[in-house]
């Protein structure tokens, strides 16, 4: 749907439109292309050769098995902080869909962790967590368990998961509220007329029509759990121990701020670039279709 | 409600003060950690009940005077560096995406949907597959260490034009012509009639993007290394150092605190905008 009226003017929109382009221009695209470049390239420390190496960067990486264990934890990272994130909002919002009396109050109540940075997530829940002064820890050793995410890599896994979980409960929370309020209450009414107790209306008829919203949230939260936790691991894990929460995003951060490897942290970008576009594409398709349904 | 079930209205109660609790407990740990010394806090367990030093833990945080061996940026001035911060990615992304959105529905010129698909897909650029390279070029630029360097680079807003193109496009063709019949020019047009239109757009834009101006944290950690830039979230990550014990908790709890008031206010006090904006910029 185009304007048929429109505004002359044959330097106007160039002027209007050149602050944005100029932006994306100097810190997107130059950039971009500077490390699809230098993925191909090879300089050695001081800067001052740069050979052209082809594809041998990312025949590095493919063979670089610190590369495919941050691959693992990444995928093991974002599937649980998806998984368990959509569950229990799901799970809050059903309940809160009920209620009538008080709704507004748990609803304000839920929603502010999305506004706690990522950083300062992954510094409370290190302080609750942490092996010497943590109250959470001191609990767990009450109970056996040896908790010190400093040494035992699981457990430093558990410990951001949890945190990016918590940080994310509220922006899943608010979708499924939206989608719940969304379906027909009468629908709801014929199969409670026809017998069908809440348990088995939920699974026949509220969980299907929320499918379009648990689809969308499972990309979003994936994207979130690739791209948006870095403040939650640098300060909680530094992507410790040994490697074992260093995700993708942590190691190209790390190999190129900390291990001055330019050519390989270029070959991780242009890697991290085609998950990107994929999640994107996956996204809007879906977009779409919910738009047609 | 469809039916009447008292003990599922009960267990919806139960569940969601259960959640609620949970979510809660971070924030009520911080809180009563920044009120105890340190001593108290590193004597395991810590206290569950807020102490009694909450003012001079705040006023040590606020003024940079605490103890331990991390960073002791004042944080009243990281603070500070955080709002000027958040404020112009905020501002700033709404202008520019005003001001491109409004050129590429109401003008006709060459490359106008090249411009509009460039701007879409940086998308698919976010800061974090691109660090070394963005961070040469703002080196380059000599936009260290300052507020240039800390916002320019991320104030280019596909999310924000996308969402004021498809706004625009539901204007009424006839307040253009209405507005060009009455002699006024593009820019008039614009100031007196469309940004009038999409103030409900712009607030939930703006609520979104302060806290995600705020919230920062990959980019300010590379381009910031004097102490006076440091937005607050750095801050605190600088003030913990070495092990458990030799961090200033109370300090730093405090400091987390003071940092996570501004967004969730404005979160709480702008909730209706906040859903409005997740829900849009998410189209």
């Amino acid at each position: 749907m185009e304007k048929r009226v429109v505004f002359r003017s044959s330097w106007l929109p160039w002027v209007l439109i050149a602050p944005q382009v100029v932006v994306i221009v100097v810190f997107f695209f130059w950039p971009a292309a500077q490390a699809l470049l230098q993925s191909v390239q090879q300089s050695d420390a001081f800067g001052t050769s740069v050979e052209w190496v082809g594809m041998d960067n990312f025949r590095n990486l493919w063979n670089d098995p610190t590369y495919l264990a941050s691959f693992y934890t990444t995928a093991v990272f974002s599937t649980l902080v998806a998984v368990l994130g959509i569950s229990i909002s799901l799970m809050l919002a059903v309940f809160a869909d009920r209620i009538v009396k008080g709704a507004l109050v748990y609803k304000t109540l839920l929603i502010w962790p999305y506004a706690v940075a990522p950083a300062v997530a992954g510094v409370l829940w290190l302080f609750m967590f942490a092996p010497s002064v943590g109250v959470v820890s001191y609990w767990l050793r009450a109970f056996g368990v040896d908790w010190n995410h400093l040494l035992k890599g699981d457990q430093a896994m558990t410990l951001v998961i949890m945190a990016a979980v918590w940080k994310q409960i509220s922006y899943n929370f608010l979708f499924f509220l939206a989608g719940l309020q969304s379906i027909p209450k009468s629908l709801i009414e014929a199969a409670a007329i026809d017998g069908a107790r809440p348990w088995r209306r939920f699974w026949t008829i509220v969980f299907p029509l929320l499918s379009p919203t648990t689809f969308f949230l499972l990309v979003i939260n994936i994207v979130y759990a690739f791209f948006d936790t870095f403040g939650i691991i640098d300060a909680a894990t530094q992507g410790g121990p040994g490697k074992d929460t260093s995700i993708l995003v942590y190691k190209v951060y790390y190999d190129g701020f900390k291990a001055m490897d330019l050519g390989g942290s270029a070959a991780q970008s242009v890697v991290l670039m085609v998950i990107v576009v994929v999640l994107t594409v996956v996204q809007f398709r879906f977009v779409e279709k919910k738009v047609n349904y | 409600m469809v039916e009447r079930r008292p003990l599922l209205t009960a267990l919806s109660h139960v569940v969601l003060i259960l959640g609620v609790l949970v979510v809660a407990f971070p924030l009520y740990l911080t809180f009563v950690a920044s009120t105890h010394t340190v001593s108290e806090i590193v004597q395991a367990p810590m206290p569950l009940l807020p102490g009694t030093h909450m003012v001079e833990n705040y006023t040590a945080a606020w003024n940079g005077t605490g103890g331990g061996n991390g960073s002791k940026a004042p944080v009243g001035q990281m603070m500070m560096v955080s709002l000027v911060t958040a404020l112009i990615i905020a501002l700033g992304k709404i202008a520019i995406s005003l001001l491109s959105a409004f050129a590429i529905v109401y003008f006709r010129f060459p490359f106008r949907m090249f411009f509009f698909w460039a701007i879409f897909i940086t998308l698919m650029l976010p800061v974090e597959v691109r660090i070394l390279p963005t961070y040469k070029v703002v080196s380059d630029l000599g936009m260290l260490n300052s507020y240039a360097g800390l916002t320019v680079p991320l104030i280019a807003s596909a999310t924000a034009t996308f969402l004021f193109r498809q706004f625009f496009l539901t204007v009424p063709e006839e307040l253009v012509e209405a507005a060009r019949m009455d002699g006024a020019g593009p820019m008039r047009f614009f100031k007196d009639v469309l940004v009038p239109l999409s103030t409900t757009s712009i607030a939930a834009l703006f609520v979104i993007q302060f806290i995600y101006g705020w919230n920062q944290y990959l980019w300010p950690l590379l381009v910031t290394t004097n102490e006076n830039m440091y937005p607050v979230v750095i801050g605190i990550k600088r003030m913990i150092s070495g092990g458990d014990a030799q961090t200033e908790w109370s300090v730093v709890m405090a400091t987390a605190l003071l940092a996570m008031i501004p967004p969730a206010l404005v979160v709480m006090l702008m909730q209706k905008w906040f859903v409005k904006g997740l829900v849009d910029t998410e189209k």
